[in-house]
């Protein structure tokens, strides 16, 4: 049983790991800020959340599971507004995202 | 005034499982002293007028959270698709940015929306106004995919009660 729980352990971190990896390699190879925060997006989400799924794994059932998944809980609902709050802050102050094609662009606010 | 007590009482449960679940403590001496920060925070919170249905958004119920369960599979999907662009030689990708209308009645359903976009990476909101969403996305096909409005109406499934719900469907 405690092997299982290894192994689930370390396949969650493996992976979380990887999508971490992922994000960075995103952030360096995406053309500008806008695109940039998507792969930002992959470490906040999928990443953070794989890491502390597999650190719960190793903590087993107690109480420090449950602090574990309280941090997943309010980084989950605090990154989305941070997020924002900096797309809005470049968008507001002017600054055009790169686009594909110019005529999709919505007219400014 | 009754639904600021229900939300006092509400808050102040949820206080109380946090303390105990974050100290471990089961003393007599040391459980009073945190039923006493647990009342002294929610004596504050109501002076400050911040214990309403945005701060303690109750009324959402069990809707909020059979949504989540759908968010998280929408999420762990969109970050596979972006993590194989990011990976891929040719990098294909092809920024846009799209208008989407906001259906919810509050503003808290529109933070709801505004922050599950965020969180589905491939989308991100950028301006929330006047019921709509200014959303930059990494591809064209994340663009459609939000375009569809299945998010739009999950979201505005969980703000609605489910006697109204039924009752439009």
């Amino acid at each position: 049983m405690a092997l299982v729980l290894d192994i689930l352990s370390w396949v969650f971190l493996g992976l979380g790991a990887a999508f971490l990896v992922i994000g960075g390699i995103g952030i360096l190879r995406f053309p500008d800020l806008y695109a940039r925060m998507h792969a930002a997006g992959i470490i906040d989400t999928l990443g953070s959340a794989l890491i502390l799924i597999g650190l719960a794994f190793q903590a087993g059932l107690t109480l420090v599971t449950l602090k574990l998944l309280l941090i997943l809980l309010f980084v989950q609902f605090t990154s989305p507004t941070a997020t924002y709050a900096l797309a809005n802050a470049a968008y507001r102050s002017g600054f055009a995202p790169l686009l594909s094609s110019k005529d999709d662009e919505p007219s400014k606010p | 005034m009754t639904k600021t007590l229900l939300h006092a009482i509400s808050l102040g449960i949820l206080l109380a499982l946090v303390w105990l679940g974050l100290s471990g403590f089961f003393e007599p001496l040391l459980l009073g002293l945190g039923f006493l920060s647990c009342v002294a925070v929610v004596l504050i919170a109501l002076r400050m007028d911040v214990v309403d249905h945005e701060g303690h958004p109750i009324h959402l119920g069990w809707r909020i959270v059979t949504y989540w369960i759908w968010l998280i599979w929408e999420i762990v999907k969109s970050n596979v698709e972006v993590a194989r662009r990011i990976l891929h030689p040719a990098l294909p990708i092809a920024p846009c940015m799209i208008r989407v209308k906001a259906t919810q009645d509050s503003e808290l359903g529109h933070v709801i929306y505004a922050n599950s976009i965020t969180l589905t990476p491939g989308t991100v909101s950028i301006v929330v106004e006047d019921g709509t969403i200014l959303v930059h996305a990494i591809a064209r096909e994340m663009a459609d995919d939000l375009e569809t409005g299945e998010m739009d109406r999950r979201v505005t499934a969980v703000e609605t009660r489910p006697s109204r719900q039924s009752g439009e469907a």
